[in-house]
């Protein structure tokens, strides 16, 4: 038996090392999901080149906002998960819907013992299925997911211009306008992104880190301004 | 009553490799009443007979059903079924409120076979004392497979177990590309069939609604697990004596095996086999 602490002890009550929005859209042909590749150390754009993508088997994609560190363990711990079904040896693989549904009751987990991780994250995976999960293990199945500040800025931009049919390649580019608009308005943003695709029949393509092109400042001016009044 | 100096614990090899605690436990399965399993392409059927403890008493529940589209039979020691069985209610259970869906019939299976080995490998426990047929469907189709206590796990099409439990195997035996084949209806038939190669002529004379029960779980409109008991069972027993005569014709002559002891130890109040 472990000895009872009776010392008050404090565990994370604010994240340290963060990543900021996540978006990902469900698309006739498959699910998108994009985000920059920045972990900010509070204000400071301190890592740039992080990724916040993880696929830990075939035909899923999980991507994280929140606590740097918790994603981390968050990703280890799917990999545990994964190497576990592995083991079994008799055919069965997790389907991304069965993974949604474990990190959600994963996360709720946490924060019921007041430990929670720091996350959001959004599920991709074959068969069209594009979930998210936040740090109080409340899991959504939905066509649009945006996280973080991104559910301010993005949502309504993507909901504007999602429609039945859109394709995985009309998808992203209304990804990377959100993820403009998003490097324009979030000072936690980076203009340095990652994006992921997952087909119907579970072909998946995390591409490499690039960089944001046809950035617009020049009406700067009219934003800053109007904030002055 | 010792058998041999090598049979007081579980643990201990006999110097042929036999671990004899193990296989009395194995006995105990061919204890109890019969039961029977089999396994088509589209679905899977129990059938039990059921004994009852005195004239005074209800017959004893063979078929427990274990989640949705999971049922099993049991044969041999009832009160440790129940354990096994309850083990399984809590693993699906589980399985749902982690994954959010149904538990693979092979990973219950899996559960439960560990489960009993951990019994054959330490000094201080004892096997489980029952055989289960377990039968679902999956994403894979319809499943059945059979536990022993010493901790394997066989998938199967058909298996009989408990006493008198040859013949039903040897009609399971005769009749096996039918029954892969067969419709629900027919695959019923086969297993009242199956189960009635195993009554005694001396008691157990028929199947009646009180002595019957019958589990069934298939694909389509049968994906949950259906205990068919009482008044429920009585039209498919009704439906398989009237076509009883050629099924039967087929298997007459069926090798008997050495019929168990007429005064057969109850499943509830069974001792360990001699």
């Amino acid at each position: 038996m472990h000895s009872v602490k009776l010392v008050p002890c404090e565990l994370t009550t604010e994240p340290i090392v963060t990543g900021s929005s996540v978006l990902g859209v469900q698309c006739a042909d498959g699910v998108v999901l994009a985000c920059d590749t920045l972990a900010s150390y509070g204000s400071l754009a301190r890592f740039q080149r992080v990724t916040r993508f993880h696929q830990p088997a075939a035909g899923v994609v999980i991507a994280g906002g929140g606590e740097y560190s918790d994603l981390q363990q968050l990703f280890r711990i799917t990999d545990n998960v994964y190497r576990q079904e592995f083991c079994h040896e008799d055919g069965w693989e997790l389907t991304p819907r069965a993974l949604h549904q474990y990190l959600s009751r994963l996360l709720y987990a946490r924060r019921s013992r007041l430990d929670p991780l720091y996350n959001t994250v959004a599920v991709a995976g074959k068969g069209r299925f594009l979930g998210m999960v936040d740090m109080y293990g409340t899991a959504i199945e939905t066509n649009l997911v945006a996280t973080g500040i991104g559910t301010l800025l993005a949502l309504p931009l993507l909901r504007k211009r999602w429609h039945e049919g859109l394709t995985m390649d009309d998808g992203l580019a209304c990804l990377e306008d959100c993820l403009r608009v998003l490097y324009y308005r979030d000072c936690r943003a980076l203009r340095t992104i990652q994006v992921a695709k997952v087909s119907d029949s579970g072909e998946t393509f995390i591409s490499e880190p690039y960089d944001l092109g046809n950035l617009q400042w020049k009406v700067a001016h009219a934003v800053t301004e109007k904030l002055m009044i | 009553m010792f058998r041999s100096q090598y049979d007081t614990d579980v643990t201990t090899f006999s110097p042929q490799g036999r671990l004899l605690q193990v296989e009395y436990a194995m006995e105990a399965v061919k204890q109890g009443s019969a039961v029977v399993g089999v396994r088509s392409s589209t679905h899977v059927v129990l059938a039990t007979l059921k004994r009852s403890f005195s004239d005074l008493a209800w017959h004893q529940r063979k078929i427990v059903s274990i989640d949705e589209h999971i049922g099993v039979a049991i044969s041999g020691i009832a009160a440790d079924a129940r354990v096994l069985t309850k083990r399984m209610r809590d693993e699906c259970l589980q399985h749902r409120f982690v994954y959010g869906s149904a538990m693979p019939v092979s990973r219950l299976v899996n559960v439960i076979a560990d489960l009993c080995q951990k019994c054959t490998q330490r000094v201080s426990r004892r096997p489980y004392g029952v055989g289960m047929l377990i039968a679902g469907v999956d994403e894979t189709g319809p499943r059945l497979f059979q536990t022993c206590p010493s901790g394997e796990a066989y998938d199967l099409i058909g298996m009989a177990l408990g006493s008198r439990s040859q013949s039903a195997r040897t009609y399971l035996e005769r009749h096996d590309e039918e029954v892969s084949s067969a419709t629900r209806e027919e695959l019923i038939r086969h297993a009242v069939a199956a189960l009635r190669e195993t009554l005694a002529s001396t008691r157990d004379l028929t199947l009646t609604a009180e002595n019957c029960a019958i589990g069934v779980v298939g694909v389509g409109s049968d994906t949950r697990f259906h205990l068919y008991e009482y008044e429920e069972v009585q039209p498919l027993l009704d439906a398989c004596s009237l076509e009883s005569s050629p099924l039967q014709s087929a298997s007459a002559g069926g090798a008997d095996p050495p019929a168990a002891d007429p005064e057969a130890t109850d499943d509830a109040t069974m001792q360990d086999a001699p």
